[in-house]
């Protein structure tokens, strides 16, 4: 039988050149699973890297894959040096102090924080703390808001026009007012976190909430009349029906919706850091931008990869926990 | 001595053309340790009769007296046994059982007592070997096994089962017919029970509570069946007794309260079709 799609005509021709090769072995479910992912990055490569030759920019040629892996290089030895640094700058301090001590037993020891730059390394660390306790709060405000909205058509209502007006708001429109609010409102001699991140934080709950709100109503609402009717009969109070009843019904759609959410928060956040500051991968990319060296197009590239792959990491958390707290283990969740 | 008493119910669901009367004057008085049937055509207002004596729908007149007292919402003491097993899908048997029990037993029962109960239950339904399954994991008859177990487990004075079998193959049904007969015999339950089939109401029930069809429904007739105790399937079904019984049901469903119009006038003197088929067995 001819092959009848693109698909199966180039499993066939792998399966063909694989046999002319001696590897009969190779199952369907490794070509699918193994070969053909890594068939799609090398293709891409390969056209990144003709397309990057093409492209001249200011800075000069548009950076292919060599050039990014070049840079990956130069950042992990920035970031090994800075941490080099960091260790000798202690050693130097506690030296020194040990060696006050000696001479004066009354002397107060100071310790002095190691104020070096930040590298792209602690970058990304600061990024995900921040994407993370933005997130880590939309859900504390949504979920139960969306449980109430839910349970109940009156307080829907009421919400729905709100909820519907502010969802689509873009991260920079908030961007400035939160500035200024929390510049207004977060006053303090010895701040426990900067304003910067207070920013990006607050930019990442606004726009991240929704999909969570939303999805939890909807599967708050929908729980099936056979259920309810369970909890009426055996009269269950308000709080074990919540527990014990509606949120194990709505987890699917909550996790649909806290899915969504980290995602929205993962690409809000790097606007928010560009403009707030923050410093975390936004503020790289755009102090690269700024920079404009020869090798700020390579690194900003690699910031963009760098973005995508925590993001795919982070939806993978979020599809292990779904997994986890599913009590249907044999949905199928992907 | 009337145990529960269903008295002058009325019952009206606005829709868009105005106001949908689905009960008429629905009168039923039940005694103690009763097995009443509701049978009637689908969309006659069984369900709708069992979900007001539930408490989960308002009758629009009159009400239900369950030892005198007027019934006011819904209540464990009227646990229901839903066609669709309705167990929570995220709970094992046990865990399903229990939520009923710590529910109705709080601060009566110790916590090994309520162990014992549970367990108790579920040997009833011969459910024990599957305690700690999930209901995706076990059979649709398992499922309402289980569902009747936490009913049992209630302690309701009045057992409300909205077509328990219904969903079920003949076999499993058969199977389950006749565990619910025996734990009727050892309980002594008063129970309501919706059904669509004529066997199944014939061998369990005492009476028999055949209803008109709607709109504005009302209770036709009553068959009170007078069969020994404990009822053997094999055995009733050449029984004269059981056979005229069920003829009667049938004769009321098909002939007095056919749901479809007949095509051509049955000719005179040809035999009713409920003796045709009491006739066949």
């Amino acid at each position: 039988m001819p092959p009848c799609d693109l698909g199966e005509w180039v499993m066939s021709a792998i399966v063909l050149s694989m046999k002319s090769f001696g590897l009969q072995k190779l199952s369907e479910f490794r070509i699918k699973n193994l070969l053909m992912p890594l068939l799609g990055i090398m293709v891409f490569l390969f056209v990144w890297q003709v397309g990057a030759e093409r492209i001249d920019t200011s800075l000069g040629k548009f950076p292919g894959p060599v050039a990014v892996y070049e840079q990956w290089q130069s950042l992990l030895s920035d970031h090994q040096r800075e941490r080099e640094k960091e260790v000798s700058f202690y050693q130097r301090q506690d030296e020194r102090n040990a060696d006050r001590l000696a001479k004066d037993p009354n002397y107060v020891v100071k310790i002095r924080e190691y104020t070096g730059k930040p590298t792209f390394f602690d970058q990304i660390f600061t990024s995900l703390y921040t994407v993370l306790a933005g997130f880590g709060l939309a859900t504390l405000i949504a979920i139960p808001l969306g449980i109430l909205v839910g349970l109940n058509s009156m307080v829907y209502s009421a919400l729905n026009p709100v909820i519907q007006i502010f969802k689509p708001v873009s991260p920079l429109a908030w961007l400035p007012l939160v500035t200024m609010v929390v510049s207004a409102s977060y006053v303090s001699a010895d701040p426990m976190f900067s304003k910067s991140f207070l920013t990006s934080m607050f930019t990442v709950t606004m726009c991240c909430m929704w999909p969570t709100l939303i999805n939890t109503a909807v599967g708050v609402a929908s729980i099936e009349q056979d259920l309810l009717n369970v909890s009426k009969v055996l009269r269950l109070n308000w709080f074990t029906h919540v527990m014990k009843i509606v949120i194990p019904s709505a987890m699917p759609m909550m996790f649909t919706g806290l899915r969504l959410s980290l995602g929205i928060a993962w690409m809000v956040l790097i606007a928010a850091e560009m403009l707030a500051q923050n410093p975390g991968l936004g503020k790289f990319v755009w102090d690269e931008f700024q920079n404009g060296s020869s090798d700020s197009l390579g690194r900003i590239m690699l910031a963009v990869l760098m973005i995508g792959f925590i993001g795919f990491l982070l939806d993978r958390v979020m599809l292990f926990a779904q997994r986890y707290f599913s009590w249907d283990k044999t949905q199928i969740l992907r | 001595m009337t145990h529960l008493d269903i008295s002058q119910v009325s019952i009206e669901f606005p829709t868009p053309k105005g106001t949908f009367k689905a009960l008429d004057g629905v009168n039923l008085k039940i005694a103690k340790g009763e097995f009443v049937s509701l049978i009637g055509h689908s969309g006659c207002g069984k369900s709708t009769v069992l979900n007001i004596v539930a408490g989960l729908y308002d009758a629009t007149e009159g009400g239900v007296l369950l030892d005198g007292k007027e019934v006011r919402g819904p209540g464990p003491e009227r646990a229901v046994v839903f066609q669709n097993h309705s167990l929570l899908p995220w709970l094992t048997s046990y865990q399903n059982v229990e939520l009923a029990v710590k529910q109705v037993f709080k601060g009566k029962k110790t916590k090994k007592e309520m162990h014992d109960w549970i367990m108790h239950n579920l040997e009833l339904v011969h459910m024990i070997h599957a305690a700690d399954k999930r209901p995706a994991e076990i059979s649709g008859g398992m499922k309402q096994r289980v569902g009747i177990a936490r009913a049992l487990a209630m302690e309701p004075s009045v057992l409300l089962m909205d077509e328990p079998f219904g969903a079920l193959d003949a076999l499993t049904r058969a199977h389950l017919q006749d565990s619910l007969m025996e734990i009727q015999r050892d309980l002594n339950n008063t129970v309501i029970m919706i059904t669509h089939d004529v066997d199944e109401a014939v061998l369990l029930s005492d009476r028999i509570v055949m209803m008109t069809n709607g709109p504005a429904a009302t209770v036709g007739e009553i068959l009170t069946v007078d069969l020994e105790r404990p009822r053997d399937r094999l055995a009733l079904a050449d029984d004269p007794k059981y056979v005229d019984y069920r003829a009667q049901v049938l004769t009321f469903l098909y002939e007095k309260q056919r749901k479809i119009e007949p095509i051509s006038k049955p000719a005179a003197g040809t035999k009713t079709l409920g003796q045709k088929l009491a006739a066949n067995g």
